[in-house]
């Protein structure tokens, strides 16, 4: 499976390099589909100019990535296009080998199960074969490097291309059952966003099933785990800020990257749910609804941790896709990342029932996007009611398709459990139905 | 004595009188305009007179400035016979007496050789002369005059905004009067008139603001002068079937205007830039009541007064319409259901193949019924035509102009025709590509293969009408009645020469022949087979230049997206 994977890479190094030598290149780096106040190159590009000139590079509210962004640039802002390649590169290796070993334990979990006899007599056209899933690590790689999605925002060199990154690498670390990489990328992806936060709760659920401590909040093991992750989260989450601190010299990092992306001061247009509400917002609840809309984030790992704790993987799958939507600067980069994982649920295509439907409506949107912003912006023709008609669909559409597959998960569990022809006591067919 | 323009007008002092000499308004205009049509008649052999502007301009009081400009066209443009253009704009601010210069109006006549537009030039600079003695103006007025017409305008629009979108070399300006709220293009060419021709159509199918035609129009009632659209005059009768066809007919000009893309006046350009503006054409129709140049100055002098009481841009009323005269009008809500009508059927043909596929094949025969594995060949068996056909859209834009040189080495053709037939030729080479590319599939799976291939044909080509039904509605509209129904029915089951016919006959390029046809018949101008078949070439040509002068979209989007999604259905009736 190298070679392919070698061939993948290169194709996808040679669309990205094609691209950057283009005329296209500059009209996508200013699209806000793809770009946003806290990943667009130019800030950073200010804030490197700011950092040569002695001042502090958060000094007028331009620049709103971490520091450690800044120092990386600082060194590498000759080759950023190259830096990018390579974390998207990283990104698509590091899924690669991460589905592999997951797909690895999934066929071994289900052998022990068949051999247990835990699986209805009929259901067995629901098990899978290794043959079928030979070719998943693979498309994983290839659904996310060609993406358009991903080419679009390497191409516009946002630094999302970085945050994919550190996420993928720490799901590639939690799979593999390493617990402290896992904590330090875990803590590496909340210290540059806050919202990987909520990937501990599956993280953890992984790595005590992995480690075969029973998931019991009266057991003690459990709790000790809990305790030496946290602490180990916490310790570089530590390291890094206070790394931060002495590599600037000040705290003005703090607000003006955190409080950034809680506060949401900048009401730029992009494909989130958050400008258009804020921007007609009076001041008096614009608190309310800031705390409500943050909450909202955070608010679902809970509910879906209880419902998923057998399968953290998908739950990681669920989470990322909660945090793309929902977040206060949503980019195409971050949609991306969880578009990666579909084919690991392939097998589930029976089951889903609005593919068609939001295949259709994503397509159509991202067409719209450009068309819409022109006719507000250029033309005069439109206002922000379209812009937002369609930034609204597109989250739907999102919404829609991870509860698909979230429905399809769960059925096929059911069916897995209780057979998959379903008879009501008195014999007749019956229907699942979620509720 | 500089400048060899002096030494030609031996009456050029009767020209700089001073302001405050107590001149009747209506006298005056029509002696400045008299004379200076008379002069620049004269000049307009050699070029613009580029310092006489100057000097008549600083005469009037107004801060004049000047641009130069030059661009070399891709191609040399057989209409208009010019290859290398070089020129120069000339315009003079008159700044408002009491108001900040924040907000501005434009009047500008486009100076062209000969006498296409010489009356324009003399009313602009009478009527500079008049509104300097006014004192209600609360914006500054610029008065432009640009040569060249469309280019220079861009040039001058270009530099006014700092952008430059079509790489066109300008001098930077040195003067601006702040963001420009309206404005009116004039083109008089001769000093009696019998009607005023209103021109909205703007570059990519822009129409200015539906307020700006109203407010031309009730004006025009109010003075008493005659106000067309498309050339037509009002008819009275709605009711009767010759006064509803006349309408019909007024609409589908507009139609056919706004779909061509190209800005049919001066006033083009400014639409993009959020500048609600109009081309005002002057008619002389022969007809028997007159109007003589003193009412159009009037007129336009109502007109400014109108637009310098604005407030806020002209946003209120509609962007999106279409008149089928000039006080009727079809908005977006009445033309907008028919198309989505059409894109339905698009969307209902692909729920079906949907529902096709996803239904498993009548007759497996174990029970097992493998879905991932089906797909993965036919996605490749897909990305095959996808790929091809974009490679030869990509290749029917950027062949025409790069291999011009290529094409005049072998063939004894002019540079012009190289570029157009190259285009024709390329686009007839992609109807043989299916022929080919099923030679490098081996095609397992076939009867799979076409649905899934129809499925992604119907959605794109329902996405791709639906982004350009927004921006062009016109545009889309068309093709989308020309390529739905066929996108609908096509098979590779149906009769293959009779459908092969019908969708060589609907694709885009067949449909831009009969569109030349049926725009001269709406016209009331029909012509000849030869004459309009190089009226079609033309027609390219311009289509061609157009993007490079000035952006226009609708020559990239037929090359690079709606031919190539016409060569998938193409794909689909060959597939064996």
């Amino acid at each position: 499976m190298a070679a392919p994977l070698t061939l993948l890479l290169i194709l996808a190094v040679t669309i990205r390099a094609a691209l950057y030598r283009s005329s296209l290149a500059d009209l996508i780096a200013e699209r806000v589909e793809v770009v946003s106040p806290l990943t667009a190159w130019k800030r950073v590009v200010e804030g490197l100019a700011l950092l040569d000139l002695g001042v502090s590079p958060y000094a007028g509210d331009v620049f709103h990535e971490t520091p450690l962004i800044i120092y990386l640039f600082h060194f590498l802002v000759d080759y950023a296009e190259i830096t990018f390649m390579l974390a998207d590169v990283i990104t698509a290796v590091a899924l690669y080998l991460a589905v592999k070993d997951y797909n690895k334990q999934v066929f071994r979990k289900q052998k022990y199960a068949l051999e247990a006899e835990r699986y209805p007599l009929d259901c067995l056209e629901l098990i899978r074969s290794p043959k079928e899933m030979y070719y998943i690590p693979l498309k994983v790689a290839m659904f996310y490097l060609l993406n358009p999605f991903t080419i679009l925002s390497c191409v516009a060199k946002s630094t999302c291309g970085l945050n994919n990154a550190v996420i993928a690498l720490f799901i590639l670390t939690t799979i593999k059952g390493n617990v402290l990489l896992s904590a330090i990328f875990l803590s590496l992806a909340t210290y540059q966003s806050i919202y990987p936060l909520t990937l501990c709760a599956p993280a953890l659920l992984y790595l005590t099933q992995r480690q075969y401590i029973p998931v019991n909040f009266r057991r003690f093991s459990f709790w000790w785990f809990v305790a030496q992750y946290a602490f180990m989260y916490l310790g570089s989450l530590f390291v890094m800020i206070c790394l931060s601190f002495f590599l600037l010299g000040s705290w003005d990092y703090l607000p003006s990257v955190y409080g950034f992306i809680l506060s949401v001061p900048d009401l730029t247009p992009n494909i989130g749910l958050f400008w258009y509400f804020f921007a007609e917002m009076f001041e008096h609840f614009r608190l309310f609804f800031l705390c409500v809309f943050q909450i909202n984030i955070f608010f679902y790992t809970i509910p879906l941790s209880i419902k998923l704790k057998e399968h953290p993987v998908f739950l990681i799958f669920m989470q990322l896709a909660v945090i793309s939507i929902f977040k206060s600067y949503p980019t195409v980069g971050d949609i991306a990342l969880y578009l990666a994982f579909l084919p690991v649920w392939s097998h589930l295509h029976r089951f889903l029932r609005n593919i068609f439907l939001v295949s259709c409506v994503l397509l159509a949107c991202s067409a719209l996007f450009p068309v819409l912003w022109h006719l507000w912006i250029y033309a005069g023709s439109a206002n922000s009611n379209f812009y937002y008609a369609i930034t609204l669909l597109f989250n739907v559409a999102q919404i829609l398709l991870v509860s698909d597959y979230f429905y399809a998960f769960l059925r096929r569990e059911h069916h897995l459990s209780y057979g998959l022809y379903l008879k009501r006591k008195d014999g007749s067919e019956a229907t699942l139905v979620l509720k | 004595m500089t400048g060899s323009q002096e030494i030609r007008a031996p009456d050029l002092s009767l020209l700089t009188i001073q302001q405050d000499s107590q001149y009747d308004f209506l006298f005056y205009l029509n002696f400045i305009c008299s004379q200076s049509a008379s002069l620049i008649k004269i000049f307009l052999c050699s070029g613009m007179p580029v310092d006489w502007l100057v000097k008549t301009m600083q005469a009037r009081g107004l801060e004049v400035f000047t641009q130069t400009f030059s661009r070399t066209l891709p191609f040399p443009d057989e209409n208009k016979e010019r290859y290398m253009v070089k020129g120069t704009n000339v315009y003079g601010i008159l700044r408002a007496p009491r108001a900040p210069r924040t907000e501005a109006l434009v009047l500008s006549a486009p100076c062209t050789q000969g006498d296409h537009n010489n009356q324009a030039v003399g009313l602009l600079l009478g009527l500079a002369q008049y509104f300097r003695n006014q004192i209600y103006w609360a914006k500054d007025i610029i008065f432009l005059i640009n040569e060249h017409d469309l280019i220079g305008m861009q040039a001058w629009l270009e530099g006014y905004h700092h952008t430059n979108t079509t790489g066109m070399d300008w001098s930077p300006l040195q003067g601006r009067g702040g963001s420009i709220q309206a404005a009116l293009s004039l083109e008089l060419s001769s000093d009696v008139i019998t009607s005023m021709d209103l021109v909205l159509e703007g570059l990519n199918g822009q129409l200015p603001n539906l307020d700006l035609a109203n407010l031309f129009y009730a004006f025009c009632q109010k003075i008493g002068v005659l106000c067309t659209i498309q050339g037509k005059l009002q008819r009275n009768d709605w009711d009767s079937v010759s006064g509803y066809s006349h309408s019909v007919q007024t609409m589908m000009l507009m139609v056919m205007k706004q779909a061509s893309g190209r800005p049919w006046g001066d006033h083009g350009l400014f639409l993009r830039y959020h500048i609600e503006a109009a081309t005002i054409k002057g008619i002389n129709s022969f007809r028997q009541y007159k109007t003589d140049t003193n009412t159009i100055g009037r007129l336009l002098e109502g007109m400014y007064r109108k637009l310098n009481n604005l407030l806020e841009r002209l946003h209120q009323s509609y962007f999106f319409y279409l008149m089928p005269s000039l006080s009727h009008f079809v908005s977006i809500g009445y033309y907008m259901p028919a198309f989505g009508l059409l894109a339905v059927i698009l969307l209902l043909r692909a729920l079906d193949l949907w529902v096709q596929l996803a239904s498993p094949p009548p007759g497996t025969e174990d029970g097992v019924v493998d879905t991932e594995q089906m797909w993965s060949p036919d996605v490749l068996s897909v990305l095959t035509p996808l790929v091809i056909s974009h490679l030869t859209g990509v290749a029917l834009y950027y062949l025409p102009i790069h291999f011009q040189k290529m094409a005049l080495e072998h063939f004894p053709v002019s540079d012009t025709e190289a570029v157009v037939l190259t285009a024709i030729a390329v686009y007839t080479a992609g109807l043989a590509l299916p022929h080919n590319t099923h030679r490098f599939v081996s095609g397992e799976g076939t009867e799979h293969g076409w649905r899934v291939l129809k499925l992604v044909a119907v959605l794109y080509l329902a996405v791709l009408l639906g982004c350009t039904a927004l921006i062009n509605f016109s545009l889309g509209f068309i093709l989308a009645l020309t390529l739905v129904p066929v996108a609908a029915f096509v098979t590779p089951h149906v009769p293959k020469v009779p459908s092969a016919f019908v969708l060589v006959i609907l694709s885009p390029a067949c449909t831009l022949l009969f569109s030349v046809f049926f725009f001269q018949e709406l016209q009331e101008v029909p012509i000849s087979f030869q004459d309009g078949w190089v009226l079609y070439l033309s027609v390219i040509s311009q289509g061609i230049l157009d993007h490079s002068l000035y952006g226009s979209l609708v020559y990239p989007l037929i090359a690079l997206l709606v031919y190539p999604c016409w060569l998938l259905f193409w794909n689909i009736l060959f597939w064996e």
